[in-house]
């Protein structure tokens, strides 16, 4: 494989930037959101078309790049965004668009299931290739679509953020079939937000920033300081904001949550300046836990104390009524509503406190909206642009203003930095310190486990919806932290390797 | 062949209903069960059941196609018409065909290069091919068609009337389609992740615009029965069918959001409506008072539905 060279002057996401990849390396991709990194992963994968630039392929120039051109020709982009279709089976998934057919013109599911178990093998799971993909886990179908890459004899894989949905084991499972693909010259670019993972799979990185090409290098020749330097253009001073002295009022309390199948028994309390971190694995029940706060889900049982007051939460508005608020895990599907204006996002949850006599006093809205807009640096045109077409950090962030006008006592942020590139997360760490300096008591659900380590003053670890261990920051260690969330110290398993 | 549980169950809940609803109305009034009225029902649910084959491909793919009724209008009335100036019974057959077919292909064509939504797309063929049959027609019916046409809607080969014959090969083509080629599992894929189908380098304009010609084609096959049985072309023939075409659908456990449901469920959905419309005739219950229940009965399938995905 040869160099691969293109421009985008057009629509500026890509400025004359130059990207190899060598047989059997794992190139590292990286740069903040909106850098280009996907606009370069499209064209490769003849999504999007080059306005200029050339693709060589194994020293063959790829003339016309159609999404079907560069399978075929040995590409294969597994997405962020999970791309399978939910009601096919994992076989179907595997196969789509290549079903192996019998000479009568029908589909050999024979061959088909045959053949998937075969490439499952070296995965060494249990997977039935006839089940249905939207009744298995994320890791799982992480696995379906590296199975499909693998099925379409790729010999260059693109993974865009494959571990954002894998917990620390599926990760460790992960990498092993990454160095097993190298192993057998299949070369591969790896997409990560994740810095600290990059030393452990990746030979070289190259760092993107605003559609240009900033530095190609081998792993080893870069500190994760100077990666991040490239990426942001400046040296960040911290990498983590941690959170300041708590105050000694108690903002919330929670008593003995439960719900069937869900979570059992779980209380703790919050003061007002405090950021109390959850940790676990996917799956253990934090989300789930601040739904059932939150009154989105219908508890079984438990009390709820806001101020000191013990308040009912049968839904949502009880929730938003008495000062709290969820900033959801998925932004796109749950916090905002995408073809809206980032003014109508924004003021979704104070249209009721700014309306006389039923009709809404929008210049009271788009005053206070502006303020918060630039407030909060959110990079937009307008109040009036939709806010699709923002970029993931302006996205996050518009979610945070529609909740910081309303002017909560306690929010909850699930997953807050998920996805969005290393200084968009330290501003983020930074308005959650503003809120709790300014008296609001938080909640941060966070799967990163360095992030949650260092940004909040206390952590509740959870595992299999309860609570299983709770350390003020700086008290635990790694180790620690994932041993309780993996459930090995409560069954007494404490120190065994992780 | 291919073992899914959730499917099946989905379609037995509708059968449990279909079963009960036949075992109540067969108490109320002696006559339901009786050998002519059940081929009646039968044939009766055969002209729109068969345009609910073709709309299940519609509807699993997340479209919908309006404009079957119209459709049908269109090729019986030109069928009619060409009958009446003599030409050859073969030729009207693939004339009618071929109208279905290319209504379907125009509304395939606006949907996936034109980028319109499917209910628009569809909602103005509904009205365009209306339109087209009235003028055609001049609003009146062609009628007095010849004896071998009569074959087609009245006919029976042992003892089976010829249009049940054509819905249950419909139903068997289409669920061999359906499950055992790659344009019917495309037809799911479309429906469970368009961007998924495309980034796997298929064509799915092609297949999206293939669904519409199958609810066109078999909108016409419909306009042949129905328009033989009636020895007539009516102008408003199939007016208001989009109805009960759907509502056979998504009884029939097909989910309008797309990706889900399949063809036996619509067989079963076709006959319950069928079931109800004999059902309330045979009881003496006001036609007027049978729309209010059908609409009643296809909101309530969805919410079962719905509830059972739910416990899911």
């Amino acid at each position: 494989m040869c160099g691969i060279s293109k421009s985008f002057p057009g629509v500026k996401a890509l400025k004359n930037v130059d990207f190899d990849l060598l047989q059997g390396e794992v190139h590292a991709l990286v740069g903040e959101n909106g850098a280009g990194k996907s606009t370069l992963i499209k064209i490769l994968a003849g999504v999007y078309k080059a306005d200029e630039g050339e693709i060589w392929l194994k020293g063959r120039k790829i003339s016309a790049a159609d999404p079907r051109a560069m399978l075929d020709a040995g590409v294969s982009v597994i997405y962020q965004e999970v791309n399978l279709v939910p009601y096919l089976s994992v076989a179907e998934n595997v196969f789509l668009g290549r079903e192996p057919l019998r000479p009568s013109g029908l589909i050999d599911w024979k061959t088909m299931q045959t053949a998937v178990e075969k490439l499952l093998e070296p995965f060494k799971l249990s997977l039935n290739p006839f089940a249905r993909v939207s009744t298995i886990g994320p890791a799982y179908q992480q696995v379906v679509e590296i199975a499909k890459a693998l099925s379409l004899k790729a010999d260059i894989i693109v993974m865009d953020e494959p571990t954002a949905p894998l917990t620390g084991s599926e990760v460790e499972r992960l990498f092993e079939i990454i160095h097993s693909l190298k192993s057998n010259g299949v070369s591969i670019v790896y997409i990560s937000h994740r810095l600290e993972e990059l030393r452990q799979v990746a030979d070289r990185v190259t760092v993107l920033r605003d559609g240009e090409r900033i530095v190609t290098a081998l792993l080893a020749s870069l500190s994760i300081d100077e990666i991040i330097k490239c990426m942001v253009g400046r040296q960040l001073t911290e990498q983590y904001v941690k959170a300041g002295q708590p105050a000694h009022e108690e903002v919330l309390r929670v008593e003995g949550l439960s719900k069937q199948g869900v979570c059992s028994d779980v209380s703790f309390h919050l003061k007002r300046g405090e950021i109390l971190g959850f940790a676990g694995l996917v799956g253990a029940g934090r989300t789930e836990i601040m739904q059932l706060i939150y009154g989105y889900k219908k508890k079984d049982a438990g009390r709820i104390f806001v101020n000191g007051r013990e308040v009912a939460i049968r839904r949502t508005r009880d929730a938003v009524r008495n000062g709290i608020a969820l900033i959801p895990e998925e932004r796109k599907k749950q916090g905002l509503v995408l073809g809206l204006s980032v003014l109508d996002n924004s003021a979704l949850t104070i249209l009721d406190l700014h309306a006389r006599l039923g009709f809404i006093r929008w210049r009271d809205i788009s005053n206070l909206v502006r303020e918060m807009v630039r407030n909060l640096g959110i990079r937009t045109p307008s109040l009036a642009q939709t806010v699709r077409n923002l970029s993931g950090g302006n996205q996050q962030k518009v979610v945070l203003a529609k909740w910081f006008l309303r002017r909560c006592d306690v929010y909850i942020f699930d997953e807050p930095t998920r996805g969005i590139d290393v200084g968009a997360k330290v501003e983020i760490y930074k308005l959650m310190d503003a809120l709790a300096a300014g008296g609001a008591g938080i909640i941060m659900v966070s799967s990163d486990l360095l992030e949650v380590m260092n940004v909040p003053n206390r952590i509740a670890v959870v595992y299999d919806g309860r609570i299983v261990q709770e350390f003020r920051r700086g008290e635990a260690t790694e180790e620690m932290v994932i041993g309780h969330a993996l459930g090995l110290a409560a069954k007494g398993l404490e120190g065994a390797s992780v | 062949m291919k073992f899914d549980l959730r499917s099946i169950l989905r379609s037995y809940g509708i059968l449990i209903a279909f079963i009960l609803l036949c075992i109540v109305i067969s108490v109320l009034s002696p006559v339901f069960l009786t050998l002519t009225n059940v081929r009646n029902v039968i044939r009766q649910s055969s002209i729109y059941g068969i345009m609910a084959v073709g709309m299940t491909f519609v509807i699993l793919t997340g479209g919908i196609d309006l404009s079957v009724g119209s459709i049908l209008a269109l090729a019986g009335a030109i069928a009619a018409g060409s009958l009446r100036a003599g030409v050859n019974l073969g030729l009207v057959i693939i004339v009618a065909l071929a109208i279905g077919t290319g209504c379907g292909l125009v509304n395939g064509l606006f949907i996936t290069i034109g980028g319109i939504t499917p209910f628009v797309v569809t909602l103005g063929m509904m009205s365009i091919a209306r339109g087209l049959t009235l003028i055609y027609t001049k609003g009146y019916p062609i009628s007095g068609l010849q004896e071998s046409f009569r074959f087609i809607g009245g006919g029976d080969i042992l003892a089976i009337p010829f249009p049940i014959i054509v819905f249950i090969l419909t139903v068997l083509i289409a669920w061999m389609i359906l499950t055992q080629t790659r344009p019917g599992r495309y037809t799911y894929a479309i429906g469970g992740n368009e961007e998924t189908v495309k980034l796997s380098g298929i064509n799915s304009n092609l297949y999206k615009t293939i669904v519409y010609m199958i609810s066109g084609i078999v909108s016409a096959i419909s306009a042949l029965i129905l328009t033989s049985r009636l020895n007539s072309a009516e102008p408003v023939a199939g007016q208001g069918y989009e109805l009960d075409v759907i509502a056979a659908v998504v009884i029939g456990g097909t989910s309008l959001m797309g990706g889900r449901g399949g063809v036996w469920g619509t067989l079963i959905g076709a006959l319950l409506i069928g079931v109800i419309n004999n059902g309330m005739n045979l009881l003496g219950i006001s036609p007027y008072f049978q729309l209010v229940v059908k609409g009643l009965i296809i909101i309530g399938a969805v919410l079962l539905d719905r509830l059972r995905q739910e416990q899911a």
